[in-house]
């Protein structure tokens, strides 16, 4: 029986994504720098509030297709980074592309086009607390599509099915779980089957059954979509159930420590901090600092 | 053996199980000065100073390094020996001592007892965030911050997010007119409903109120005169031009102009502004015209209501006077005019606009948390006073100036 990355017996339910596959999988996955072309590519990336540095020199691809999450202890900048790739903050200096195409200089028509091949569920979901979910998910569709509002009703039933919440079109996002309310975001964020995805903590918040199948349906809904993934997140299971690739971020030194796939970084990172927080504490298996 | 129990005292015991002494009192243990305090033996070595701690180390009752604090010696060493009892006060020294050594770069050789180490251990292992210097004294800052050139750079950043804020909503209200925005009439009339109808029951009571109060207060200088008559003109004049507008206006900074700030300020907060930008929305177009709109609409209607119900309670005044009802609406009449009128409605239009704006630009740039919606409310409420104000006085003195 294969086993998954905890050396657990692997769930036979478990999504078919390459996520799922076991950690010498993982160890083989093509990067960006192989056969993957980057998707996203952040250069000399550094962000700050005024004086105060949160981030600086980031460097790094997210390749076409993975799942890419970005870790790190608490404060160390996930979410601002996140916020900096999606347009919402301007960095310092540096430079955001996607697909070969610079954010920082695209027109404002260039990058509304942009946005409409992206998907983003926020931590909080960022669902319209005085809308319907109906109305919600039908946002993107008014603005971007010419779908009739049959159409329209058609397609929204169907996305909130494949987040398990049909018949749930008249809510209004108050009236559902916190659960619930990210899935309805994470069908929202899919109503026009975009090719990057971006999760602000999926998994927050969430009791550890809503948390996995969470993560399932992202791996599901991201490898039917042919959507890359790219997840702020620090919840070890999600990144070890459903990461090709991470980086981590440093909240002391404010800097990109490591990249790779999880395992590789639990196993082999050259830093004893990161194969700390992989393995939640316990005593890495080197302990030399670099 | 050195054990710890959390929240009570701390004791050696030669080899046998720890025991609690002095059980604590209100989290903080109690100390027994009389009997074996905490003391610190100062001794010099050949290679430093050595300070032995002795006694029962308590909060409250031990004393701090900075008593011994030197940066003569080139070495510190502290011994614990003759400690018998200890809890954070121990560890605090320890802490003060390693780094007033690293500070002053000494050696510091520390012999703790197991427990206090490991807090001290736990204390150093993460490292302090380096905070900015402080470059001026607190009253340095007062005086940088109360200086004629800050106050006029914050006044000119101020005015200038404003003056971005009026033109982005002047943009979207030019694409709207054009087609090309992206607005919600269901909004328009929702947040025109919350604004107007809703609001009845308290413009009405104090328009009523403040018609009386016109009222009272002309009459007694009026009939002063035996010109109580006037009192009708008076309270008339006073609600058209000035008081039905003005009034209406403050009660609606409050309600309104507050409700959008908290509306907006917790949609930044739940990332639901975040979320409307992603999907290619202008939150201006979308979130913020509706409710200007909205209050727009239903405002000079306010002000036209405000001002029936004030004269109505003017006549409730004059009619306690001895005034009859058709001398008062008689008189009423006679000082009825459309410039009157028109300036009372155009005042309620423009404060209109500046509510919505003072209501929707504070919730626009409220904080991402609840203290910052609290602050983005209190802001839209003054801010919105404020522009109520110098814009009526502006109004007026115009007026004057064209002879309205």
């Amino acid at each position: 029986m294969p086993s998954d990355i905890t050396g657990q017996p692997a769930d036979v339910t478990a999504p078919t994504h390459d996520a799922h596959k076991t950690a010498t999988d993982m160890d083989t996955a093509p990067t960006c720098d192989g056969k993957k072309s980057a998707i996203i590519e952040a250069r000399n990336l550094t962000l700050a509030y005024g004086d105060r540095v949160i981030l600086k020199d980031l460097n790094f691809d997210v390749a076409r297709g993975d799942i890419f999450v970005i870790m790190g202890g608490s404060g160390c900048g996930k979410s601002t980074l996140l916020r900096n790739l999606l347009g919402l903050e301007k960095p310092t200096q540096g430079t955001v592309s996607f697909n070969g195409e610079n954010w920082q200089s695209a027109s404002t028509e260039a990058r509304r086009n942009m946005r409409i091949n992206w998907g983003v569920t926020f931590q909080q979901g960022g669902l319209i607390s005085a809308m319907t979910l109906a109305q919600n998910l039908s946002l993107p569709l008014e603005l971007y599509t010419t779908l009739s509002v049959s159409e329209r009703a058609e397609m929204v039933a169907l996305k909130l099915a494949l987040v398990g919440l049909a018949g749930f079109e008249d809510y209004y996002p108050a009236e559902i779980s916190g659960g619930m309310r990210k899935r309805a975001a994470l069908a929202r964020a899919i109503m026009l089957d975009p090719s990057l995805l971006f999760f602000d903590e999926p998994s927050a918040g969430l009791d550890p059954l809503s948390s996995r199948r969470l993560d399932e349906l992202i791996v599901s809904l991201a490898e039917n979509l042919g959507a890359t993934v790219v997840m702020v997140t620090h919840e070890l299971e999600s990144i070890f159930a459903i990461a090709t690739q991470a980086i981590y971020l440093d909240n002391v030194t404010r800097t990109l420590m490591d990249r790779g796939s999880p395992a590789q970084l639990r196993d082999h990172s050259e830093h004893a901090v990161i194969r700390q927080f992989l393995t939640r504490g316990a005593t890495p298996k080197t302990d030399e600092e670099p | 053996m050195w054990s710890m129990t959390p929240g009570r005292g701390y004791r050696v015991q030669n080899g046998g199980e720890p025991a609690v002494v002095n059980q604590a009192v209100s989290g903080i243990p109690e100390a027994n000065p009389a009997v074996n305090s905490a003391a610190v033996r100062q001794s010099t070595r050949p290679d430093g100073l050595q300070l032995s701690l002795t006694g029962a180390w308590k909060i409250g009752a031990a004393p701090t390094f900075q008593a011994f604090a030197t940066t003569e010696a080139t070495a510190v060493f502290i011994d614990t020996d003759g400690v018998t009892e200890w809890d954070s006060s121990l560890v605090n020294f320890a802490l003060q001592a390693h780094l007033h050594a690293q500070a002053h770069q000494y050696h510091l050789a520390l012999a703790l007892p197991d427990g206090a180490q490991a807090l001290l251990t736990l204390a150093l292992s993460v490292p302090a965030q380096k905070q900015p210097a402080a470059s001026m004294s607190k009253l340095a800052q007062l005086q940088h911050a109360l200086s004629p050139i800050r106050i006029s750079e914050h006044l000119g950043r101020e005015i200038q997010d404003l003056l971005a804020f009026i033109g982005g909503l002047l943009a979207a209200f030019v694409q709207t007119l054009r087609g090309k925005a992206r607005i919600r009439m269901a909004d328009v009339l929702r947040f025109g409903y919350q604004a107007g109808p809703n609001a009845l029951p308290i413009i009405g009571l104090t328009s009523l109120l403040v018609g009386m109060i016109l009222g009272y207060l002309g009459a007694v200088q009026l009939q002063e005169f035996g010109a109580g008559i006037y009192v009708a003109n008076l309270v008339t004049v006073g609600m058209l031009r000035e008081m039905g507008a003005l009034m209406t206006a403050v009660i609606m900074a409050g309600r309104t102009g507050a409700a959008y700030a908290a509306q907006l300020g917790t949609m930044q907060v739940n990332e639901e502004v975040d979320a409307i930008e992603i999907l290619g929305i202008s939150p201006m177009q979308f979130l913020v015209l509706p409710r200007v709109l909205g209050v727009v609409l239903m405002l000079p209607l306010l002000v036209i209501y405000a001002n029936v119900l004030g004269i109505f309670g003017g006549a409730i005044v004059a009619i306690g006077l001895g005034i009859t009802p058709l001398q008062y609406v008689t008189q009423a009449s006679s000082s009825l005019g459309i410039d009157h009128i028109g300036v009372g409605v155009f005042k309620g239009l423009v404060f209109a606009i500046l509510i919505g704006i003072a209501g929707c630009r504070a919730g626009m740039a409220s904080a991402r948390n609840s203290e910052g919606v609290g602050r983005a409310t209190t802001s839209a409420v003054v801010t919105g006073l404020v522009y109520l104000i110098v814009a009526d006085a502006a109004i007026n003195i115009i007026c004057q100036t064209l002879d309205i």
